[in-house]
């Protein structure tokens, strides 16, 4: 019997390698995707040397989406479980007033993740298995003006997956929702992130092996921020709009 | 940051900087003279620099396993812990292991560690193939014996003080089992743990605990353990059933700086003789998981806690077999009369050394741990003194407060390394430490 496979859109980031860790820890083979696929070997080398799995890296650009279908095609097999750990998460003072670089944010963190991820399902819908997990963000709940650029196209990508979710449930393919909150990772190096809200990487990756395994919807990594995000929500706009958070 | 070694002591503030690929990294090491560090396991100031601290965290990456040789490529990040917990479940172990599993490739190689079967073995330099070392000139070299053949003997157990280890081939070892054979002998004093040692030459691991607070016909009184990797054969069903000894409980964290009082004369003696009788107890042979034998305190995670707020200080010196009898009774005499009991006091036969400035030579090493308190540093410059009379030689990755003086007269081969750094070596590195010992 072959190994199962799991690919990584975003193979590059913290949490993307922490969660092929943890399937190749349980024997998965990865594939990781990538801009660069040569600044993958060295990653690529470790989750081989480590766990005894086979690992490979592939070109993959998530504003690319022509170049999509070839992409899917190219890949050694149709992977068992995908997981979109692509996006960026822009400057939003910088962003907020320039169109171009607007665009490019909502494309890197939902045109594309929504593009290669309905190529993705199209084919597992027909194989009749597979399991797709999508990294939104708790910043999709409510549009703040700190980051609404970055947090609306989280929230499109999110409402994208429930969809998907509810489309393919009867056809054996299952969508994970991740929203992970802050995690300390190259993205966010720097940053004051209170500690008690700030997963690693590694819990990142855990818990979407366990969503996956448990076959869960929608999954907060630290659940404090389930509760966190239902207070937000239900601060009346009227007095939100007014709130500096 | 505000940043120290294993012992809390002494405490600097240091700029640290985590490149995350090999230009970024290249650009630190060019910009002014850098100390690698690690996970932050040598007890004194080894890899602190005020002004250039290079964390290698984020070189954490297995790059390559030969299963026909047992030779692994790793990154200099790469924790001991994760080469076991990766290893071991397909039958390999290090082939050197130092007494925690919480210390990296890099850090390993430029302390030269000993295990408990150096007598045997050797030092970890004996299983090293090839380091890819980066110089300051931002040049990386591979070096092996055949090839830049200076710098791969300094650099091991040259303390970072040749340049930044960035990845390493190191052979491990082939186990059946995860379980080791463990034979206690107690001995009632210090020749008795001597002879101990030279009847288990043999032994592939051998070790001594000493209570240090007995003294005069009782001085060096001990527990000698010998261990032996058991094949599948001699396990029991239980450990069969666990073969490789993976299912420990998870280590506990010490949850708050220990009061001092907890470490007065009445508790550690208390500590040493509970040991002590548990020993006698259990005599004889038993099956030991990996992680009891080699790691005991790595199952209490910031051990170093209970010594309080302040830290506390290693003290380990090897002395040469003709004179070891006597500096030993006497660093334990000047122990137990000071009444700082070392809460771990560890004796072993060590087997021939190498070159470099590596510590290990043929004799016998203590190790003493002592809290930091205000005559704490005139004690171990007592037991400095003796050690340097009975031809001992002193372990840089326990050191923190040693005098330049000390160190060059206890090794001829100090000097010829800070002649080797200033003329032979690709540019300047130093810490805290090489600074304070005139290195």
């Amino acid at each position: 019997m072959t190994a199962r496979s799991l690919l990584v859109l975003g193979g590059k980031s913290d949490i993307g390698l922490a969660t092929a860790h943890a399937f190749a820890a349980k024997g998965y083979a990865v594939r990781l995707a990538a801009r660069d696929p040569a600044a993958l070997d060295r990653a690529v080398a470790d989750l081989a040397t480590r766990h005894g799995v086979e690992a490979t890296a592939h070109a993959f650009d998530a504003l690319a989406t022509e170049a999509m279908p070839g992409f899917v095609g190219g890949l050694p097999e149709l992977p068992d479980v995908v997981v979109c750990a692509v996006g960026v998460l822009g400057e939003q003072a910088s962003d907020e007033n320039d169109p171009a670089r607007i665009a490019a944010v909502l494309r890197a963190n939902f045109e594309g993740p929504a593009t290669i991820l309905t190529l993705l399902a199209e084919r597992m819908a027909t194989r009749g298995s597979g399991t797709l997990v999508g990294i939104s963000s708790v910043a999709g709940e409510r549009g703040r003006a700190s980051n609404y650029v970055y947090g609306s196209a989280k929230a499109g990508f999110t409402a994208f997956l429930s969809g998907l979710r509810n489309r393919l449930a009867g056809q054996g393919v299952h969508v994970v929702t991740v929203l992970p909150g802050f995690v300390a990772t190259r993205m966010t190096e720097g940053m004051p992130l209170p500690k008690p809200l700030t997963a690693q990487p590694k819990e990142v990756g855990d818990a979407i092996w366990r969503a996956v395994e448990k076959r869960r919807d929608v999954v907060f990594v630290r659940p404090v921020w389930r509760q966190i995000m239902r207070a937000i929500r239900a601060i009346p706009e009227g007095r939100f709009k007014k709130m500096k958070i | 940051m505000k940043l120290s070694g294993w012992g809390r002591f002494p405490s600097v503030d240091c700029m640290v900087h985590a490149p995350r690929d090999e230009g970024d990294l290249v650009a630190r090491v060019v910009a002014g003279e850098a100390i690698a560090r690690g996970n932050g396991r040598a007890y004194g100031d080894s890899a602190l620099s005020a002004a250039n601290t290079v964390s290698m965290r984020h070189f954490d990456h297995m790059l390559g396993f030969d299963p026909a040789s047992g030779q692994l490529v790793a990154e200099a990040g790469v924790l001991l812990a994760d080469i076991i917990a990766a290893f071991l479940p397909r039958g390999w172990f290090p082939a050197v292991t130092p007494g925690t599993r919480f210390v990296t490739v890099g850090g390993i190689i430029a302390a030269d560690v000993h295990g408990k079967n150096h007598h045997r073995d050797g030092s970890l330099a004996d299983f090293i193939d090839w380091i890819d070392l980066l110089g300051a000139d931002g040049t990386i070299r591979r070096c092996s014996r055949t090839e830049h053949a200076d710098l791969f003997e300094w650099t091991i157990g040259g303390m970072g003080l040749t340049g930044i280890i960035m990845r390493a081939a190191m052979r491990l070892r082939p186990v059946e089992t995860g379980w080791i054979r463990q034979t206690m002998i107690p001995a009632a004093n210090l020749d008795a743990a001597l002879a101990a040692f030279e009847a288990a030459e043999a032994a592939t691991y051998s070790v001594a605990w000493v209570d240090c607070l007995a003294s005069g016909s009782a001085v060096g009184r001990s527990l000698v353990m010998l261990g032996e990797h058991a094949s599948v054969a001699e396990l029991g069903p239980k450990e069969a059933d666990d073969r490789f000894a993976m299912r420990a409980k998870s280590p506990k964290r010490m949850p708050i700086d220990a009061p001092a009082f907890m470490l007065n004369r009445l508790s550690v003696g208390a500590f040493n003789r509970l040991y002590h009788a548990k020993g006698k107890a259990s005599r004889g042979a038993s099956l030991v998981g990996w992680q009891p034998y080699f790691y005991p305190l790595d199952a209490i995670l910031e051990w170093n806690r209970i010594y309080g707020k302040r830290g506390f200080m290693q003290f380990q010196t090897v002395l040469p077999p003709d004179r070891s009898r006597a500096g030993l009774a006497a660093l334990l005499e000047a122990t137990a009369k000071s009444g700082s009991g070392s809460f771990l006091a560890v004796l072993k036969r060590m087997g021939p050394g190498r070159g470099g400035i590596s510590f290990p030579m043929d004799g016998h090493t203590l190790t003493l741990d002592f809290p930091v308190r205000p005559d704490t540093l005139a004690l171990m410059e007592r037991l400095d003194s003796i050690a340097l009379d009975h031809g001992g030689r002193f372990y840089l990755a326990k050191d923190a407060r040693m005098s330049a003086a000390t160190l060059a007269r206890s090794d001829p081969r100090m000097a010829d390394f800070s002649v080797y750094r200033a003329t032979g070596a690709p540019g300047r590195f130093g810490s805290a430490q090489s600074q304070r010992l005139d290195l």
